[in-house]
């Protein structure tokens, strides 16, 4: 934080852009790299617990509670408790613990709404077919429950890009390292282009998403195409 | 960790950590108030603007986009973009750029949650209200507000956590706050005035969370329902409001 910007700072300086495309490329695969393997680890273990919320339903509400509770911590503060010990310290260890803590509420509540929105009747039938318990929630009930799943993925997705740019501070950021760069040295340039590449990434995944949910549920296909335009993606 | 524990220990029993202009009072006070003031006035500008557009059931279209908006684009960025423009008009460093940040950051969780509130209001009420003469103003006031009040209250929360949790951000851009003792421990051996700034962050998001579930207890008791915690916010972490159904 030196000396004010100048009114001739232009927001954008192509040259450094230019000059630069070896650290934006690595930026990105970072990003990308932290984005996956938080929302994988975080969607694995969410499937774990809704899956015991599910078959014992009296857990649901302590373990919801407990992803609140995880959600609500800055994550600022928790990666000031993180840094603070020496097994985690500053790397992707402490970036890893926050990024898949936040997953975890928006991930358990969606699979979960997604279980209970299975129709009775489907259930009943593979009941009636002889499935048992645990082929039957992984052939049928888990297929159906995949819109709620991916819209669930989708704002777990969306929301960690936008974590990760914070992790910068804790030295893993992708584009955050751009932003942090560009901050510490009152330089709008490497801002601009962390931000603008940042919301690129969200918005391509949130797409994939979307194309994989496509892709994967053919039946829904003929269904959405006679309803009317969803309109907000709310989760269930 | 134990050495960190006694570290945060022998700082909380010093002097410097109560008084001062870098004591947690102060530093706490300065974390609250920015906070409050973005809260009031993103609530002053999404309340109405939700309701309006709830009322008259058009806009949907304009409350997917803010809330997808909300979430694509990290509070860090923005708060790091508002600076050099703070810095070229003269606001400065600190204050301006993070209230701004906050503010945007505050506004789609409840500019949604009360549009949809509003909107969503079971048509049967509304025309009882309008059978019994009720229009406009008075069918807004009486009926639709209290029906979606649950929701309103949800997007506050939502945006209050949020707000606290991002404000710490603020000290990057100069703005002294709890998490300027977070940011400066990062790169400082005294890690006990780091974990002492974590802690104290963490304990006011979660009584300002607490604190919005309490109240929705008190202004909604017809919505109470035997679920306490799953009930709760159901949320994309940057500004991203889910109805509750």
């Amino acid at each position: 934080m030196t000396a004010p910007l100048t009114a001739a700072e232009p927001l954008v300086r192509w040259d450094w852009v230019r000059d630069h495309t070896d650290d934006i490329t690595a930026a990105f695969w970072e990003h990308l790299h932290l984005t996956a393997v938080a929302v994988a680890v975080g969607f694995a273990i969410s499937l774990v617990l809704a899956l015991v919320a599910v078959r014992w339903r009296w857990t649901y509400e302590p373990l919801a509670g407990i992803c609140s509770v995880l959600y609500a911590i800055p994550s600022l503060a928790l990666f000031g408790v993180l840094v603070a010990i020496p097994f985690f310290g500053l790397g992707f260890r402490t970036a890893m613990v926050a990024l898949v803590s936040y997953t975890l509420l928006i991930l358990l509540r969606n699979i979960v709404a997604g279980f209970d929105g299975v129709p009775a009747a489907a259930r009943e039938a593979a009941d009636a077919m002889g499935y048992e318990r645990w082929r039957r929630v992984l052939q049928v009930d888990l297929p159906l429950a995949v819109p709620a799943i991916v819209a669930g993925l989708r704002i777990a997705t969306v929301t960690t890009v936008g974590l990760v740019t914070v992790t910068a501070l804790v030295g893993k950021g992708g584009f955050g390292d751009l932003i942090n760069d560009g901050l510490s040295r009152d330089f709008p340039t490497p801002i601009v282009v962390g931000t603008v590449l940042s919301v690129a990434l969200a918005v391509a995944l949130d797409v994939a998403f979307v194309a994989l949910e496509w892709l994967i549920t053919p039946w829904a296909r003929a269904a959405r195409r006679a309803r009317a335009p969803a309109g907000a993606e709310v989760a269930p | 960790m134990s050495g960190v524990l006694r570290d945060m220990w022998d700082y909380l029993q010093s002097p410097d950590a109560w008084s001062g202009r870098n004591g947690l009072p102060a530093l706490a006070w300065a974390h609250l108030r920015v906070s409050v003031v973005a809260l009031l006035v993103a609530a002053a500008v999404a309340v109405p603007a939700g309701v309006v557009l709830g009322h008259v059931k058009r806009g949907a279209l304009v409350a997917v986009s803010v809330v997808n908006i909300g979430r694509a684009v990290p509070s860090f960025a923005v708060l790091a973009l508002l600076l050099p423009f703070s810095l070229r008009y003269g606001f400065g460093l600190g204050f301006w750029p993070t209230i701004v940040a906050l503010v945007l950051l505050a506004i789609p969780p409840i500019f949604t949650n009360t549009y949809t509130g509003v909107r969503d209001v079971p048509a049967d009420a509304v025309e009882a209200a309008q059978g019994m003469g009720m229009r406009g103003g008075e069918l807004v006031r009486r009926v639709e507000l209290p029906v979606a009040l649950p929701l309103v209250l949800t997007g506050l929360r939502v945006s209050a956590v949020q707000v606290v949790a991002t404000a710490t951000l603020g000290a990057l851009v100069g703005y002294r706050n709890l998490g300027t003792l977070i940011v400066t421990g990062f790169t400082s051996p005294d890690k006990g005035r780091m974990l002492a700034g974590a802690v104290a962050v963490a304990l006011m998001a979660l009584a300002i969370d607490a604190l919005f579930a309490l109240a929705a207890r008190v202004l909604v008791p017809w919505r109470r329902k035997p679920g306490r915690w799953a009930d709760v916010t159901v949320t994309g972490r940057d500004g991203a409001a889910t109805a509750v159904p």
